[in-house]
């Protein structure tokens, strides 16, 4: 495959996808909230461009619906809904220190790696034009629940499985080129849902343990009554 | 011909073992001498049979009426052995030469001279049949009697119990490693049909024995070569023998076991599958960071060289890793280039370690200090040493034009040729290893620019330090053949690849035809276009460039004014405001903090009135290697816990012993019938 | 295909781009210093300003601290002349110099650092304090920078199938519009590391007074008068070196390939433009960060080499394969 072959479209494509990856080792990296909720919507609007992108090279238009809903939810509602929820929490500015920066740069790297192992016989019997990107999604997802098992705080783990969340609508996309429109809907409206149910808990979390450290959730054993 | 130069060679070593006894009934220059003389002839006959048998490529064998009557002793010369004979020699006259000044150092102490020469010429005995060695039988022979010799060399001082829990150690690693290397002898001859390499190389192995074979083989000769996990007695065995001894240990010792490592996976073993090549790439690249990882935070300039030894190892295995990795992937071109730039690693390493640890010798022969914490200011007292040991440091640290840049540039230039790989895995892997090779580099500069600045540049921390004097010009002439080959290796590196040329052509069927197709004054892996290396024109540039900024800036300039150094005000400095070694490597001990085991504390003493005032600060730090705590110590808690057990048999009890006999009889007879 | 150039005309004209290399970098110096003064709100010093010092410094009577030893006098002209060496191998004006074939990227890195060897060195000579902070505070940024140089130049050279910078150009100039991620990605880690390695914020503050703050000053706090010439200039020579690296890899349009006289004056006023344009964004980085605690350049590194991984990655992955 010779890149320079390729339209300019397909290689934006290539750039949008390899940055996506990139806003995935930029949450695992940061340790403030604010920044994380920021990364997470740049994903979710990569994504949106990734989407366009496909139903412009594929010519299938209804991916751009799927985009534009991309865009509101994933990089507009959702974030908003998550600032708001931290602002509100007054947990916006708190600082999470991460342990081991350097060892989740190098488990981030071998994730990469595997799912590029893992995908390569997807990859040689795809035909669609997408193919080369479906190893990135899967890394998506992959790092996505690296975050949610590094990090301890309760937003930092919502945003981990947004994040997986994002990764499978990415795979769904480059791999079928997007789901029928009623899945797509329906899921689109789980994730709002599970949003706003995340919200109530929240605070019920902290009311009953005092803190939103999910590692702290061990007290509400028995044991510990 | 070449074949009776390489037993002259061994026979001279002999020689000088058995006339270094005589020194112990006179004791005057000619006994002191005489061994060295000997062995720097061996060393020259060494040279002089392996640079033969590479130039022209040979091939010679013979079966000598020695060993048992039915297994005699087969021996080869070939350009693999040569090579490495050659390697040997160069360090043998080196010492040479080095010897008879440092060894007075010993005459005055507890232990005979004699047994210093004799097992030293043993020690060189041992190397020089490993590498004659055709068959499975006298390589045994030969190994554990480098090994055995070399343990005697190791405990000369064993007054001192730390001396002697080395040699332990040493002995004890070295046979589990020849007991490894023997086992996989033993598959290979069970599927070739005698113990002659001979056999072994026309033998089919079905894959699984074969990576069997090769695991042991790995395992025992990387034991040997100082690989992270099992490196532990390298930085142990080496500070403590003397330091011509310590060079010949890390500068041909370890090589001889890379020598064997070749042997056995590319001739004998042949058909090398990619995932080999993949572990010893890893393996090769995690001794290669942790080496120099543990090199950094050593104050104790002998044992911070061996460590360094373990990185250089490692850099090595990871040239044939990439090696093995490509021949595995049916690329034996680029195959080629990997084995080239191991092969030229081992020389320079051979060189340009031996040059440190004579050096180091030499510092330790003036001043009596091994610790760099109490060193300082030699470049003013021993000039001519720390010109050396600067050569030596700027080649280790692979900078150009010196020889330690050329075999780095060739094994990037190796990990360079991943994308015509077909895995795109292992197009992903070997550029990470690349990198970390760039790092392990980056951070051996920072250790020896802290071995050089501790020791000999800044002022002297300690009086003897101070009161030093240069050494004696035999010890000179010995470390400065060392570096003048450290340069020519470093400047003239197609010559050298056109003489190591033979080694690829007889293991792996190719030659590098583009390696030197341009000439002598490019150095051009694969192609022109692709990379090139002028090292000559560099060196010319370096020079001219000097001469002419001297020139033109020192006219009609005035003499240069001397004056006390910045001092912020506060007054005249004094030593102990210099930086430390241990200061210096603070920041990256604070950046890569899980690696070792830090045990630092600080006491500060305060004065009596008024209470806030500082009297004195105490510091101390402790580093140890985690190997050693999760490895070594289980396993040897493990053994002793075994042996406890089974130590209960000794019950003491004369009854328990009878029941042993008569229960052994019953079963004897039981199985009889 | 282009004929094959008169030898003589190619290391004529090899000479003069590396004399005027060595010429202009101080001019670099000093629009950068006119620019940061401009966006301070400070009135600035000429542009001719860096030359000026140079000759100034020249003409000095040099004093040496009494225990200078023969390598503190020598290590200005080692370090001067490796940066000299640097400069001859990397293009500026024209393309396929001869020069270019002495040395690849990999050795050009072997460059930079025997300089800093010699001037880490130089550094512990004295025996004070100042000199061996710097010392080691230069060698470990140095080495957390080395796997991200590399990893860029390893992207770089899997790309164009070459590590011959004459090459990597001219397969970038013929490649025509086209995006890659990968490029990207080791752009933007050759920035960081070209930021690290020539001591600018947030890694190092080249205008502090601070002995506390310095990384490169400390080391050279002793020298004084044509050794601190020789040293400053070839600091000059080294942000040189890295822009013009990143100038003519990343947009190499406007270089000369042929050595007509048309072609290498479009070439000289291509690459003016470009160092002119990494000049002022030098400037508003260095004016909108500030310089980090030395314990976070690790981090600072540490990102580099997590950029320059994934244009790796994103080469193998996207990039090449069916």
């Amino acid at each position: 495959m010779n890149l320079a072959s390729l339209s300019l479209y397909h290689q934006a494509l290539l750039v949008a996808a390899a940055l996506v990856l990139f806003t995935s080792f930029m949450m695992l990296a940061t340790a403030r909230i604010r920044p994380l909720i920021f990364a997470f919507a740049w994903q979710g609007a990569l994504l949106a461009i990734v989407t366009a992108l496909v139903a412009l090279v594929s010519n299938h238009p209804h991916l751009y619906v799927s985009a534009l809903l991309t865009l509101g939810l994933k990089a507009l509602l959702i974030p908003w809904m998550l600032h708001r929820l931290s602002a509100r929490l007054n947990i916006l500015h708190e600082v999470e220190p991460i342990m081991h920066p350097s060892m989740m740069l190098v488990a981030g790297a071998m994730l990469v790696i595997f799912s590029y192992y893992v995908a390569t016989p997807i990859v040689h019997l795809s035909t669609l034009v997408t193919r080369n990107t479906i190893a990135v999604s899967m890394a998506v997802i992959l790092l996505g629940m690296l975050l949610m098992v590094s990090r301890s705080k309760a937003v930092a783990q919502v945003v981990g499985f947004m994040s997986i969340e994002n990764g499978l609508f990415f795979a769904a996309v480059v791999s079928t080129y997007g789901m029928p429109m009623i899945v797509e809907l329906g899921i689109a409206f789980d994730v709002l849902v599970a949003m706003v149910l995340f919200g109530v808990f929240f605070f019920q979390i902290r009311a009953s343990i005092d803190s939103l450290d999910v590692d702290r959730m061990n007290r509400l054993s028995e044991k510990n009554e | 011909m070449a074949l009776s130069i390489a037993y002259l060679a061994v026979i001279a070593a002999l020689a000088s073992a058995v006339i270094a006894l005589g020194s112990n009934f006179r004791r005057n220059d000619v006994t002191r001498t005489l061994p060295f003389l000997l062995l720097g002839a061996s060393g020259v006959a060494a040279v002089a049979a392996g640079g033969w048998a590479l130039l022209d490529n040979l091939k010679l064998t013979q079966q000598l009426a020695l060993g048992l009557p039915w297994m005699h002793w087969h021996l080869r010369l070939d350009a693999l052995s040569g090579f490495f004979f050659a390697v040997v020699g160069i360090l043998l006259v080196a010492v040479s030469f080095y010897g008879p000044a440092y060894v007075r150092e010993f005459e005055s102490s507890k232990q005979p001279l004699s047994v210093l020469g004799l097992f030293t010429g043993l020690f060189a005995t041992g190397m020089l049949l490993v590498l004659l060695a055709d068959d499975a039988f006298a390589f045994m022979v030969a190994w554990e009697l480098m090994s055995v010799s070399s343990y005697f060399l190791v405990t000369y001082q064993h007054q001192n119990a730390p001396n002697r829990r080395a040699g332990f150690l040493y002995l004890l690693m070295a046979h589990v490693g020849a007991l490894a290397i023997l086992l996989g002898f033993g598959v290979l001859a069970s599927f070739g049909g005698n113990f002659t390499f001979d056999a072994m190389r026309a033998a089919t192995l079905t894959p699984l024995w074969a990576s069997i074979a090769f695991a042991l083989a790995f395992f025992g000769f990387g034991m040997k070569a100082g690989l992270v996990p099992v490196h532990a007695w390298l930085p142990e065995a080496h500070p403590v023998a003397p330091s011509h001894i310590s060079a010949l240990m890390s500068g041909v010792m370890l090589k001889v076991a890379v020598y064997g490592f070749i042997r056995v996976t590319y001739d004998l073993v042949g058909d090398i599958q990619w995932q080999w090549g993949l572990a010893v790439l890893i393996v090769g690249t995690a001794s290669a960071l942790l080496g120099v990882l543990y090199t950094l935070m050593q104050s104790d300039l002998k044992r911070l060289l061996a460590y360094s030894s373990v990185e250089n190892i490692g850099i090595i295995f990871m040239g044939l890793g990439l090696s093995m990795i490509f021949l595995g992937t049916h690329h034996p071109v680029l195959g080629v280039i990997g084995l080239i730039a191991a092969l030229y690693h081992v020389l320079n390493h051979a060189v340009f370690k031996g040059l440190l640890f004579l050096g180091a010798g030499a510092v330790l022969y003036r001043t009596h200090e091994r610790d760099l914490e109490h060193l300082g200011g030699l470049i003013h007292r021993m000039p001519v040493t720390a010109a050396l040991f600067l050569v030596g440091c700027i080649s280790i640290s692979a900078l150009p034009p010196f020889n330690g840049f050329v075999s780095e540039w060739l094994t990037f230039q190796a990990a360079l040729q991943t994308p015509k790989l077909e895995s795109g895995v292992l197009r992903a892997i070997l550029p990470i290893a690349a990198a970390l090779l760039a790092l392990t580099g980056a951070l051996a500069a920072a250790a020896f620019v802290k071995v050089y600045g501790v020791a000999f540049l800044g002022k002297a921390r300690d009086r003897r330090a101070a009161h030093a004097r240069e050494v004696p010009a035999g010890m000179l002439i010995g470390m400065g053949m060392l570096a003048l080959l450290c340069l020519v290796l470093g400047i003239l590196p197609t010559t050298v690849i056109d003489v190591i040329d033979a080694v690829p052509q007889l293991l792996i069927g190719q030659a590098p035809p583009s390696l030197t197709a341009h000439g002598w004054l490019w150095l051009t892996p694969v192609s022109a276009d692709i990379a090139s290396y002028s090292a000559p024109l560099v060196l010319a540039a370096i020079v001219m460039t000097f001469f002419i900024g001297r020139l033109l800036l020192r006219r009609n300039a005035n003499p240069i004014r001397y004056s006390a150094p910045w001092d912020c005000g506060f007054g005249p400095l004094n030593s102990r405001m210099q930086y430390t070694a241990a200061a210096f490597a603070q920041p990256i001990r604070r950046v890569f903090g899980g690696v070792w085991k830090v045990q630092e504390q600080v006491e500060v003493a305060h004065a009596s009135a008024p209470a806030t005032l500082v009297s004195g600060v105490r510091h101390q730090l402790h580093i140890s290697d985690w190997s050693w705590i999760k490895l070594y110590e289980p396993i040897g808690s493990l053994v002793l816990t075994g042996a406890r057990h089974i130590g209960r048999l000794h019950s003491g009890h004369i009854r328990t012993y009878l029941m042993y006999t008569f229960g052994t009889l019953l079963l004897l007879l039981w199985i009889v019938t | 295909m282009n004929p094959a150039p008169d030898p003589v005309l190619a290391w004529a004209l090899a000479l003069i781009q590396t004399l005027l290399f060595i010429a202009a970098a101080p001019l670099l110096a000093g629009w950068v210093k006119r620019i940061k003064c401009h966006m301070q709100n400070r009135a600035a010093p000429s542009l001719f300003q860096p030359y000026r010092d140079l000759s100034k410094l020249f003409r000095k009577d040099v004093v040496l601290a009494e225990n200078a030893s023969w390598l503190f006098r020598a290590a200005p002209y080692v370090v001067f002349g490796a940066f000299i060496l640097a400069a001859s191998v990397v293009p500026l004006v024209a393309a396929h110099l001869p020069t270019a074939a002495i040395a690849d990227v990999i050795v050009l890195v072997g460059f930079f650092a025997l300089a800093r060897f010699f001037l880490a060195l130089a550094g512990m000579d004295i025996g004070t304090a100042f000199g061996g902070m710097g010392s080691s505070r230069e060698m470990t940024i140095a080495s957390l920078a080395e796997p991200a140089m590399l990893m860029a130049v390893f992207t770089l050279a899997m790309i164009a199938s070459t590590t011959n910078l004459s090459v990597v150009i001219e397969h970038n100039l013929h490649a025509g519009l086209v995006l890659r991620p990968s490029l990207l990605f080791a752009l933007l880690a050759l920035a960081m590391v070209a930021v690290a390695e020539s001591g600018r914020i947030p890694v190092d503050n080249p205008a502090t007074h601070l002995e506390l703050t310095m990384v490169h000053e400390a080391m050279i706090l002793e020298y004084s008068a044509r050794h601190l010439a020789l040293i400053e200039w070839a600091s000059q020579i080294k942000l040189m070196i890295y822009a013009v690296l990143i100038a003519n890899i990343f947009w190499p349009w406007g270089i000369a390939e042929t050595f007509t006289a048309t072609a290498l004056a479009w070439g000289a006023v291509a690459i003016t433009a470009k160092l002119a344009l990494i000049g002022i964004f030098l400037v508003v980085w260095e004016t909108v960060m500030a310089k980090m605690r030395l314990f976070r350049v690790p981090q600072f590194l540490g990102f580099a080499f997590l950029l320059a991984l994934l244009g790796m990655l994103t080469h193998v992955i996207l990039e090449t394969g069916t």
